[in-house]
């Protein structure tokens, strides 16, 4: 499984990405959405984790940018909460089971990964 | 309770509810980066059972990412305590840049997520006597402005200056204010703060400024 993060805390998505390396899946992160865009341009990913805010651009309009790039991709997004109207609005487009809230359980976050690819 | 002080109360309690949730969305942050380097030593624990030797610089490294992030979550304490705080006394006297650090700290991912870089100017030692929260909303719903105006990756710079019996409160290197995208400014919510502080809101696209003037309130 190879999985693209995305998320504006470096320290953050370096730890997971080092973590899931341990567990087997192959990670690679970007801090921005233009760093994210840039690194797609290049390869291939199965999936990516997205965090709903980050600068400039929200993680729902930086996916639609994405799937254009590679159709093929799976997304499954991350949120520190933001309102519960952030949250629905969310969950109405991209769907509750694509959905997880910080901090991250690997083992929720693994298993998510898997039901998306499956899907 | 007249229309006005409805209006400042109901924006008020609108602006300390969007502070709010910015600050509680930094510590969720915060705690997902200390829950990933923990979960790190975990696996490191975890290896070293099964015989890998353990790198004590990884260790290092993990303990000093967590002091960093624990720093950063009182810096963001401090900053929430300072803001509550402002609603305490409708008229004390505030030093002007200590107002501007302020609303800059509060403002910080709101700043980072439009994508804008903000200058703030060299304290001034000024003081002013006025209603703290109020011109902190006040000054919040000016940089609103200013970021909206000036779009990502334009640099706004703050300045606070004494002048005569008050003080300025400048918004500069406003690009765009001109625009037909530009909002209203002031619009009726700035006006209303700025009454209630006795406050001048000035919108000047030939200088690409928002000014506000704040004069030294002499009774409570």
């Amino acid at each position: 499984m190879q999985v693209l993060l995305v998320d504006d805390e470096e320290e953050l998505v370096t730890a997971l990405a080092e973590r899931l390396s341990l567990r087997g899946i192959e990670a690679l992160w970007a801090t921005s959405a233009e760093e994210a865009l840039r690194v797609l341009e290049t390869r291939s990913f199965d999936l990516a984790v997205l965090d709903v805010k980050i600068p400039k651009i929200d993680g729902l309009q930086l996916k639609k940018q994405m799937q254009a790039m590679r159709p093929g991709m799976k997304f499954i997004f991350v949120t520190g909460h933001g309102s519960d109207r952030d949250f629905k609005t969310g969950v109405a487009e991209v769907g509750a089971d694509y959905y997880l809230v910080k901090p991250l359980k690997i083992e929720d976050l693994i298993t998510k990964m898997k039901e998306v690819l499956e899907s | 309770m007249n229309i006005q002080e409805v209006q400042i109360g109901l924006g008020g309690v609108q602006f300390f509810g969007k502070m709010a949730a910015s600050i509680s969305h930094e510590i969720k942050n915060v705690l997902a980066i200390i829950n990933e380097n923990a979960g790190l030593l975990e696996d490191i624990c975890f290896m070293a059972e099964r015989g890998k030797p353990i790198d004590p610089d990884r260790l290092k490294r993990l303990s000093g990412s967590v002091k960093d992030q624990i720093r950063r979550a009182d810096h963001i304490m401090t900053v929430m305590n300072r803001f509550a705080h402002s609603v305490d006394e409708a008229t004390v006297s505030i030093d002007v840049s200590e107002v501007l650090e302020l609303l800059v700290s509060l403002s910080a991912r709101f700043v980072a997520m439009r994508g804008v870089v903000l200058e703030v100017g060299k304290p001034v030692g000024a003081t002013i006597t006025t209603f703290p929260f109020v011109l902190l909303n006040l000054l919040w719903l000016c940089l609103d402005y200013a970021m909206a105006v000036v779009g990502p990756g334009k640099t706004i710079e703050l300045l606070a200056e004494k002048t005569g019996d008050g003080v300025w409160f400048r918004f500069c290197k406003l690009e765009n204010m001109e625009t037909d995208a530009a909002p209203l400014f002031p619009a009726e919510r700035e006006a209303a703060l700025g009454q209630a502080l006795h406050a001048q809101i000035f919108r000047d696209p030939a200088a690409r400024e928002v000014r506000v003037l704040l004069a030294q309130r002499r009774n409570a």
